[in-house]
């Protein structure tokens, strides 16, 4: 693929803005952070984008392009039709600040209400590969955010503040699956994480970079957790009939 | 690492003010009082006051066109501490990894970990040669193996996680020297057809490559096209990290300004004249804490707050902003000037004359540096905090040039081809860089003394 390829490119602000036309010369290989980057030192120096290790590890480059959540340093120019125009936007379940960069703080409050790691009193600090293959998954996680781009509870209810979103619910298993973590989020993940909104639609799956199974193997866990605990009334009982047994020991 | 940092410092309620640029130190007298900084979004300037401050704010290999390093890496905080008044040493050393990405020409520079070498990758160049042993050291030849047998052993053993007496393989000889043979190999004509070597892994076997490689696997096959498992990949050396930097007390941070702290790769004085790989990180984790507790005991003995200078404030807001009244070029065009230079005259082999040469150049770029225009509003915007970049890009390529120039002797990443080999005197000094009347000023001055504790693990 070389020649010109035709780019639209949102630019603008919290108070709107319109797509603009760039024509960039295509070279070999070339990903659409290059495009960004040869708009920026040719035709618009103040287009703005976040970016960091171009090598799809940091996370920081995402955006919607034609329309698909996409790591922009990984999209490759050649995966398109040629001569047709590509349009670059920002991540929409995010407010825009200017041009492809976006508001993503509700993201950092997310974070803020799991607790980190804490290792069980007595733990043994001594597991199994299987057990650590497990949460090596979701330790993958770039925080790239296209998962929570894509998802409808955020993207078209806006429920940032009640629903923590796929990416989140991948660090509460990283942390609820360790072997060695002591903590019990599961209430947590009921309340303030509001897993019950999602209704699994794999969205997020689907454009994960890294490729971590987020609703297989994370969300559907947790969820049998929350409904383990708080929906299944033999299972109750029984939980408090153990209770009460170990009380009386 | 990163992550776990990150959740340790959110639930300590470490304030993180994300996307806000430090622009000038503030100082009070001699003292470091704060600092004055804009943020990205809004283009509006903060003060912090502080009874301390600790810089760590990474590299500048984007004094370079092909680095692995991000747009970040450009020196901010070598030249805030050079501005307040504090010395940089060791300026003259800068890495080149010996395996970047080169090609298609998006990635060039785009590392490629040391662990593909650990994993037995070799490297030939276009003639299928095993060059490496060519280039060993003489002094150090016999820590390696003399024939590919004896280096596939040790490869062997090692993947099996065994003891062996086998040799490790040439291709895991330093950093600096390993460079040094793929820029021999490619400027004598024995390069691959985009100007590089070969570094192959498609001997091991394909799942343990995946597996133990897999950002490697996927980088090459999502970004070049390349196969790992079955075709060799195109390499070739990448400006990498700073062995230069501030000056800093090894138990407690301090620069030479007091209430000047610093850590990380900004500092100097820690890897010598060549890191070993993977020994930035445990750098930072034990200086990183040192830097802390040092800034927090001197916040305590010095509990005065610094007192604020407005006129030093107004001066560092006019130079900010004056890229948008000025009429001179384009940031990115003026970067890539400077990168030219660097490539050109400061890379990793260096002789008087190109030295020379190249400070004229840089010091006629600094010029055009200070005359950059740019376009738009100060609300996030790229091409305004290139143009501040390039300042501090300025200040470390011209430090990075006048102690290369000083130190006439080749020394781990510093390769003088005028002055060959290694001068003993020179390895009992540190060039020394430092602001002063009539610009910068460099200097050799001794290295500390090792405390006695540590030379005896030495005898
Ligand atoms: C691709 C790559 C791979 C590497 N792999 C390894 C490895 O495997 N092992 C190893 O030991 N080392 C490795 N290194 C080296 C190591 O990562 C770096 O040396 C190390 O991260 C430097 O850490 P630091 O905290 O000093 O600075 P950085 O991690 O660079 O952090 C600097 C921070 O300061 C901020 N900053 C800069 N200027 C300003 C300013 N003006 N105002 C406000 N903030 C500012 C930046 O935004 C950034 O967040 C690698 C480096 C690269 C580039
Ligand atoms: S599966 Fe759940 S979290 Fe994922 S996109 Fe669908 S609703 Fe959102
Ligand atoms: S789970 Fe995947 S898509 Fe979501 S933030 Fe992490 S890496 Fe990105
Ligand atoms: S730039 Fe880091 S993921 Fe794209």
């Amino acid at each position: 693929m070389t020649g010109d390829c035709t780019f639209k490119v949102f630019r603008g602000d919290r108070s709107g803005g319109e797509l603009r036309e760039y024509k960039v010369p295509v070279e070999t290989g070339m990903v659409v952070l290059d495009a960004i980057h040869w708009i920026q030192s040719h035709a618009a120096p103040d287009l703005a984008c976040r970016w960091n290790c171009k090598a799809a590890r940091c996370g920081s480059c995402s955006a919607e392009v034609n329309g698909r959540p996409k790591l922009m340093c990984k999209t490759r120019l050649d995966d398109f039709p040629q001569g047709e125009p590509i349009t670059v936007r920002p991540m929409k379940a995010f407010p825009v600040l200017k041009d492809l960069v976006t508001d993503v703080s509700s993201n950092y409050a997310m974070a803020k209400k799991i607790p980190a790691f804490t290792p069980q009193p007595d733990a043994a600090w001594k597991w199994y590969q299987n057990d650590i293959d497990r949460v090596q998954e979701f330790r993958k996680c770039i925080q790239c955010f296209l998962c929570q781009d894509v998802c409808h509870v955020l993207r078209e209810h806006n429920k940032h503040a009640v629903f923590a979103g796929p990416a989140f619910f991948v660090s509460a298993a990283a942390l609820e699956m360790h072997p060695i973590d002591g903590l019990d989020r599961t209430p947590l993940l009921k309340e303030a994480l509001g897993i019950g909104y999602c209704n699994i639609t794999k969205c997020c799956t689907e454009v994960c970079p890294e490729d971590i199974h987020i609703t297989d193997n994370a969300i559907i866990p947790l969820k049998e957790r929350v409904v383990d605990r708080y929906y299944d009334p033999l299972l109750r009982l029984w939980r408090k009939i153990r209770r009460l047994r170990a009380g009386a020991t | 690492m990163i992550r776990t940092l990150q959740e340790r410092g959110v639930h300590q309620g470490i304030d993180v003010f994300m996307e806000c640029t430090v622009v000038g130190l503030l100082k009070d007298g001699d003292r470091v009082g704060g600092a004055i900084a804009y943020w990205r979004e809004t283009g509006r300037f903060v003060i912090f006051r502080a009874k301390a401050v600790v810089l760590a704010t990474g590299g500048y290999g984007k004094a370079w066109k092909v680095t692995s390093n991000s747009w970040e890496y450009t020196g901010d905080g070598h030249a805030l501490a050079y501005e307040a008044g504090a010395e940089l040493i060791d300026m003259e050393f800068f890495q080149f990894h010996p395996t970047g990405m080169i090609w298609p020409p998006g990635v060039m520079g785009i590392l490629i970990t040391e662990a593909v070498r650990g994993e037995g990758g070799v490297l030939t160049n276009s003639k299928g040669e095993r060059f490496m042993w060519k280039y060993l050291p003489d002094n150090k030849r016999k820590e390696f193996a003399e024939t590919p047998e004896e280096s596939q052993k040790w490869v062997d053993m090692v993947v099996a996680g065994k003891q062996t007496d086998a040799r490790r393989p040439p291709e895991l000889s330093t950093r600096d020297n390993v460079a040094r043979a793929i820029y021999t190999e490619v400027k004598e004509g024995r390069g691959t057809p985009h100007g590089g070597v070969w570094l192959d892994i498609s001997f091991q076997d394909s799942d343990r490559v995946k597996k133990k490689l897999p950002s490697m696997y996927h980088q090459f096959k999502d970004l070049a096209d390349v196969d790992i498992t079955k075709q060799p990949m195109e390499v070739g050396p990448t400006a990498h990290y700073a062995m230069g930097g501030i000056r800093a007390d090894p138990d407690s941070g301090a620069s030479t300004v007091p209430g000047l702290f610093a850590a990380g790769e900004c500092t100097g004085g820690m890897h010598g004249a060549n890191r070993l790989g993977g020994n930035s990180l445990s750098d930072l984790v034990v200086f990183g804490r040192r830097a802390g507790m040092g800034a927090a005991d001197f916040a305590k003995q010095n509990a005065q707050w610094p007192s604020v200078n407005e006129d030093e404030i107004q001066n560092h807001v006019h130079r900010a902003i004056a890229p948008f009244e000025r009429s001179g070029e384009d940031p990115y065009a003026v970067h890539s000037a400077l990168q030219d230079v660097m490539g050109k005259y400061v890379g990793i082999f260096r002789n008087e004359r190109d030295l020379e040469e190249g400070l004229r150049q840089l010091l006629s770029v600094r010029q055009r540096i200070e005359n950059t225009h740019v376009e738009g509003s100060v609300l996030f915007n790229p091409g305004w905090h290139l143009a501040r970049d390039l300042e501090n890009l300025a200040v470390c390529a011209e430090a990075t040039c006048r102690a290369a120039l000083l130190r006439k002797e080749s020394r781990g990443a510093h390769s003088r081809t005028d002055f060959p080999k290694e001068d003993a005197k020179l390895a009992k000094v540190n060039m020394s860089v430092k602001k002063s009347q009539e610009g910068m000023a460099v200097s050799a001055t001794p290295c500390p003394q090792m405390p006695d504790e540590l030379r005896k693990l030495f005898e």
